[in-house]
């Protein structure tokens, strides 16, 4: 571990839980690890090695990503545990959660503190391993997950498979009450989406592509709402795509049902319409939707019944996304343009951005001792510092992930993370990472 | 026109620009010796990923007729079993110097993915469940001429087109919807609900489950082949049923009007949808719809490759 820095940070504005939308100017000094002092913009503060200017910018706590998928073990050629983190640490994240469909999958103590320790190598962001529903993914037996828990994972999913049995699932949310983890849904049912490349609907039907229907997302989400309501577990509902499944979700913590669900930015930002390029980077699982379903998405994050941005970060190599369409593996590249994506197209203030990029995910992935936590004195130093105004083209060529399949190639979007504090070490800089 | 990858890229103007060199081809092709110099050194590739009989030998046909090198391209012989992938078979031949690529494949979109790897044309002879373009061309010169008219974005006015099957999987019914209604047709959509498309709601057409309701008005019968897999996907109870509700048989032969024509893109399925000899039929077209293939994808070959600046002795 290097030596913990000693930081200032100067002319920005704290946004965190505690403060109000426009945010407080204030000057910050980091040393140890920990925020040490807060002082007035321009007053003075204790000598520090680097000095991190944040004009224009907000310090908020860093994000939190409930969903990335950095393909180690068993996928370095898509992207590394170290690669994934730079990206995350470059999108301004300090925590993110390892989807589980590593080779072998994380379903055992050895390939999850594997994930851990990965993270800590790199030491850009906490890498937190998330641990199977089932061994294997396979939906025939429980995974571990007493003993998952033990080596400290908190959130149990299947992810790119959703749990198809209804009995295996009871059983598992029943299990999982008394160990105080919570379980993640990938909400697909399986039969209704064989083949399926794109959104069921009348772009598919024009362009003969197998369609994935909303029915597949929605049946799920309506019988896991009904587990949840029969066993009093919690459910984390993965990537939520259509309107239907956001009022579901609406109405069921209406009854103060322990549901929370995430959406990611592709769902909000693009629709199948970009399918009509055939060009597979724009396959994606669950798939891009309608303008209807864009809109309802929008209205959960900001009426609160989604509570968390996740990216499904889903590197993959080009050859691999270079295949026919039925052959090309589902997923987009998030990480670096998640925040920009949200503060562009969401029309919600920075700090309800915040909110669902930071301390609300935070606290379903069980950080929130650490992560998402207010800018004060006495807190651990997680911090992104970003310019909310800042215009940039995204460029695949220039993305810091190992794979280059971000669906967002050469649009302009505004908001740019500057600066990131992780564990008390600055490992994004004017925008360069650091290690 | 770079490439030919699906009729709505191609427009109703494409269209009967196609239309009319398909008629100057078919005057080659009644020559004693069918054969003209138009792209005498360019190489045409046929690359098939799926199996053909018709549409394959047709395209081949046509381009020999037009002096072109052929080279086919046969999936099981070659490195694709090695493993080989698309991008890197596409750039390897066409590193040995390919005009264009005849491309057909299981999988929609395939014919824009190769767009990029290759500066070839490509000519689009099937893509999944997408686009069939050459065949939308051949089955509207076929109606065309039978009826006498001459090629323009009229021709198939006041025509009633019903289309029967499987329209969901049909890359000939998205194509031929297409061509049919940009040159003036009416096409009615006849099938179960389970074969058709999930949303054709704002597609210019009508739509029927009931064959007997509007074969009557019909003056083409555009039958479908069904294919016996779809059965296991819970698309229809049984063939039989499927036969009993959508096939030709003698009965309804009857009710089709004298004058209407009938047409199947083949390969047919006898005892499915096909019930009769459609030899039978006083205007059936199936054959000269083979027939006029070659001439359709002559006119393409010679479009998409410019040989109208290369080439002579085709348009009189």
């Amino acid at each position: 571990m290097k030596k913990l820095q000693l930081i200032n940070i100067r002319g920005g504005r704290i946004l965190d839980e505690t403060t109000d939308v426009q945010g407080r100017l204030a000057d910050i000094h980091i040393a140890g690890g920990v925020i040490t002092e807060i002082v007035d913009a321009g007053s003075k503060l204790p000598k520090a090695d680097i000095d991190l200017d944040a004009t224009n910018c907000f310090v908020s706590p860093g994000f939190v990503d409930l969903h990335v998928h950095f393909r180690e073990p068993g996928r370095e050629e898509s992207e590394t545990i170290e690669t994934g983190s730079r990206a995350a640490a470059l999108g301004g994240f300090t925590a993110v959660v390892a989807m589980p469909n590593t080779e072998p999958s994380q379903d055992s103590r050895i390939v999850v503190d594997f994930v851990r320790a990965q993270g800590v190598r790199a030491g850009l962001c906490e890498v937190l391993p998330s641990g199977c529903i089932t061994v294997g993914r396979a939906g025939q037996a429980l995974a571990p997950y007493s003993e998952l828990r033990d080596a400290g994972v908190t959130l149990f999913t299947d992810d790119g498979n959703g749990v198809q049995d209804p009995l295996l699932m009871r059983r598992a949310l029943e299990y999982a009450r008394d160990l105080d983890i919570t379980l993640a849904q990938h909400c697909e049912v399986s039969s209704l989406t064989v083949g399926a490349v794109m959104h069921e609907g009348s772009c598919c039907s024009h362009l003969g592509l197998p369609g994935w229907p909303a029915i597949a997302e929605e049946l799920m989400v309506h019988r896991d709402i009904e587990l949840v309501r029969l066993t009093g577990s919690r459910i984390h509902f993965l990537h939520l795509s259509t309107e239907r499944s956001v009022e579901m979700v609406r109405r069921a913590k209406a009854e103060g049902l322990p549901i929370t669900a995430e959406a990611t930015p592709h769902h909000f930002t693009l629709t199948d319409e970009a399918l009509r390029s055939f060009d597979p980077v724009f396959k994606v699982n669950p798939p891009l939707r309608t303008p209807s379903d864009i809109a309802a998405l929008k209205e959960g994050l900001r009426d609160g019944t989604i509570d968390a941005i996740a990216t499904d970060h889903a590197p993959h190599a080009s050859h691999l996304k270079e295949q026919p369409l039925d052959q090309a593996p589902p997923g987009m590249l998030g990480l670096e343009t998640a925040l920009a994506l949200s503060l562009t197209e969401l029309k919600m203030d920075a700090q309800a951005v915040v909110a669902a990029l930071s301390w609300k995910p935070a606290r379903i992935a069980g950080v929130g001792d650490r992560h998402g936590r207010p800018v004060a004195v006495g807190e651990s130093a997680n911090l992104a510092i970003f310019d909310p105004t800042c215009e940039w083209v995204v460029d695949r060529e220039a993305v810091a992930s190992k794979s280059k399949n971000t669906p967002y190639h050469g649009r302009t979007v505004r908001g740019k993370v500057r600066h990131t504090v992780f564990s008390g070490q600055v490992v994004v800089r004017d925008g360069v990472a650091q290690r | 026109m770079k490439h030919l990858r699906s009729i709505s890229e191609l427009g109703v103007d494409g269209i009967v620009r196609i239309l009319g060199l398909a008629n100057h081809m078919a005057e080659v092709n009644r020559r004693p010796v069918p054969k003209v110099p138009a792209l005498n050194g360019r190489t045409v590739v046929s690359l098939f990923f799926e199996d053909s009989t018709r549409t394959r030998i047709s395209f081949e046909t046509a381009a020999k007729r037009l002096s072109a090198d052929t080279m086919t391209f046969s999936v099981s012989t070659s490195s694709v079993n090695k493993g080989e992938s698309l991008k890197d078979t596409i750039e390897t031949v066409s590193a040995m110097g390919v005009a264009a690529f005849i491309v057909r494949h299981k999988t929609s979109g395939i014919p824009w993915q190769l767009s990029e790897w290759t500066d070839a044309s490509i000519i689009n002879a099937g893509d999944g469940w997408h686009q069939h373009p050459t065949q939308a061309l051949l089955d509207s010169f076929t109606i065309m001429s039978t009826l006498g008219r001459a090629p323009s974005s009229d021709c198939l006015q006041g025509l009633t087109i019903g289309i029967v099957g499987d329209i969901r999987h049909s890359r000939v019914a998205r194509s031929d919807i297409q061509a049919f209604t940009a040159l003036g047709a009416k096409v009615v959509l006849v099938a179960p609900r389970t074969l058709l498309p999930p949303e054709v709601e704002g597609w210019p057409v009508a739509i029927s489950s009931s064959l007997d309701d509007v074969i009557g008005e019909l003056d083409v019968l555009y039958m479908l082949r069904m294919q016996r897999e779809r059965m296991s996907e819970a698309l229809v109870p049984h063939l039989g049923e499927y036969s009993a509700r959508y096939g030709l048989d003698d009965r309804r032969a009857k009710m089709l009007p004298e004058h209407a024509l009938l047409m199947h893109p083949g390969p047919m399925n006898r005892g499915v949808e096909m019930l009769i000899d459609p030899a039978s039929m006083p205007n059936n077209m199936i054959t000269q719809q083979v027939a006029n293939g070659v001439s359709v994808r002559m006119a393409v070959l010679f479009d998409v490759l410019g040989g109208a600046e290369t080439g002579a002795g085709v348009v009189s």
